[in-house]
């Protein structure tokens, strides 16, 4: 009997098991997490689950007996420690062997740490899991003054949750404009002022240069800032390891073909932890969405079961801060022009990227009928013209209908 | 608990206890009912979580946010007098014996 292997059971990982399932797969499927909870879904930590409008409960993915009715071996608090591609086996920390037919690893990214002198601080906490996020709570009921270091996605949910909260909070980023390396100035800006008004410190092209024991983060300038809690969202770094010890070819993650193969044929890649060839971006890259973990498990499930059909997804993704609820479709980087689609200054608009005269992505700033035609629009391969998009008159619908 | 039934495409009923204040969507997800995706997880993002609510049940149902009304817009089946996404909904006593239907498509 066939048996397929799952290392990692976030996103990616119950996808292709669920997937497989769906599509028939009769033999055995384990799916192995290193987390000891149910597997849960990861974007509501910085969102409602922070915020307590979510329970641990409301974000798992499925309930236990779920796994069960679907014969998936769930393995909790199982860590993977090798990999073993040419007897088809892998080995967890305690030394036992688990063989495979197919194996496929959803064992995402882990967050970059903050260093300075080659130490990492010990009074900076980061957001990955569950249990990260129990703590970080339980810290944010008795912190006063709160630290953030990086203004990408996770730290600015932080920080509009925080100060939410009532906290004071700081935010330190690096770069001149919020969430620079994925969002244009008008949006970053939109952001920026937000948080400004809500109350934040946002400190913007600024280095911090080192933590001290008492909570301090010195930054580059000299400047001191007091903390009783330092929180960081620098990036992350894809779960490679294993994958790199087995010999398989990684770069920047784990290479993978159109249907998430990797470098050894039985051997697949999917989710954040998968450098793939993107249609939509022309190149190669990893992106770090659930869109792309839950599109890359149907890719791979598919393959398994004899299907041969490459990833072609439209890439999409979102974020919550305050009342600003942004959906980005397709992938906007390297545009030469952009329209933008309704009123800046109302809060409620989208932009519309173009190269070459093609439309590349969109982003949607609490428009989400916009983002929601804009993926049919990416996904049917339309460009409508310029005018088109200015025109408020024409319906979302007739754009999706001139082609 | 209030109870819920709901009515796979292809004629499959699942009668379901769920708790007060957990969603339609959520009762969906983790007992296995087919046809609701909820790519999402909840956050009124993606428009796969549409149901057909059992029109006797209409009234006692919240009222739709401005944000769910765009969602459903999008939806990939019909959109029908009875349409909500099922993420939006949570189960109260007044809703107990509700039923909903999965459309074709999501
Ligand atoms: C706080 C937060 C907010 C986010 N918000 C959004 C959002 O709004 N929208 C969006 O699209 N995306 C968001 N993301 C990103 C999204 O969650 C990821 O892209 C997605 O989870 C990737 O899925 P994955 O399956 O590749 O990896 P993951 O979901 O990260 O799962 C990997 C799993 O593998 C396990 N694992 C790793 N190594 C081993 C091993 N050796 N043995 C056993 N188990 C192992 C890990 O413990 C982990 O559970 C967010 C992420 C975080 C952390
Ligand atoms: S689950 Fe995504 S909109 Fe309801």
């Amino acid at each position: 009997m066939k048996k397929v292997v799952v290392i990692g059971a976030g996103h990616g990982g119950v996808q292709v098991a669920a997937s497989l399932r769906d599509e028939g797969f009769e033999g055995e499927i384990v799916l192995i997490s290193e987390e000891k909870e149910l597997p849960y879904q990861k974007p509501p930590l910085s969102k409602g689950f922070l915020q307590g409008k979510q329970t641990e409960v409301s974000i798992l993915f499925r309930s236990e007996q779920y796994y069960v009715s679907n014969a998936i071996d769930l393995r909790l608090g199982v860590t993977i420690a090798s990999i073993n591609p040419k007897e088809n086996y892998i080995s967890t920390v305690n030394g036992e062997k688990i063989d495979f037919t197919y194996l496929i690893l959803a064992t995402g990214a882990a967050n970059r740490k903050l260093r300075f002198d080659g130490k990492e601080p010990k009074n900076v906490y980061y957001l990955r899991t569950l249990s990260d996020a129990k703590w970080i709570g339980q810290q944010l009921e008795s912190a006063n003054n709160v630290v953030i270091v990086g203004g990408g996605f996770i730290g600015l949910e932080l920080a509009a949750l925080a100060v939410e909260k009532g906290k004071k909070v700081t935010v330190i980023e690096a770069q001149s404009r919020l969430m620079e390396r994925v969002l244009p100035e008008v949006i970053s800006k939109v952001f920026y002022e937000t948080h400004i008004q809500k109350g934040a410190k946002v400190y913007l092209g600024a280095c911090v240069n080192g933590i001290q024991d008492n909570g301090d983060v010195v930054l580059s300038t000299g400047e001191a800032l007091p903390s009783d809690l330092i929180l960081a969202g620098i990036g992350v770094i894809p779960e490679t390891q294993l994958a790199k010890e087995a010999g398989i070819i990684c770069e920047n993650g784990i290479v993978v073909n159109e249907l998430q193969q990797t470098s050894i044929p039985n051997i697949y890649a999917i989710g954040d932890v998968a450098n793939h060839y993107n249609p939509f971006a022309k190149k190669n890259l990893r992106l770090e969405s659930v869109q792309n973990a839950v599109d890359q498990a149907k890719t791979a499930a598919a393959h398994i079961l004899g299907k041969a059909v490459p990833y072609n997804a439209v890439p999409w993704f979102w974020t919550f801060q305050y009342h600003l609820k942004l959906q980005m479709a397709g992938i906007s980087l390297g545009y030469d022009d952009y329209v933008v689609r309704g009123d800046t200054a109302s809060g409620k608009f989208s932009i519309y990227y173009y190269k070459e005269g093609k439309l590349i992505g969109v982003d949607s700033l609490n428009k989400p009928a916009d983002h929601l035609n804009a993926r049919k629009l990416l996904e049917l391969g339309i460009h409508p013209a310029k005018e088109e998009i200015r025109d408020l008159s024409l319906s979302l619908k007739e754009l999706v209908s001139v082609s | 608990m209030p109870s819920i039934t709901y009515i796979e495409t292809n004629g499959t009923s699942h009668n379901i206890e769920l708790p007060l204040g957990a969603t339609i969507m959520e009762g969906a997800i983790q007992n296995d009912v087919k046809g609701i995706v909820a790519e999402c997880g909840g956050s009124c993002m993606c428009a796969t979580c549409h149901i057909y609510v059992d029109e006797k049940f209409l009234d006692k149902l919240p009222t739709m946010e401005e944000e769910e009304q765009e969602m459903l817009e999008g939806a990939t089946a019909e959109v029908k007098s009875n349409s909500r996404l099922s993420c939006q909904v949570r189960m109260s006593n007044e809703l107990d014996g509700i039923m909903v239907r999965v459309p074709e498509e999501q």
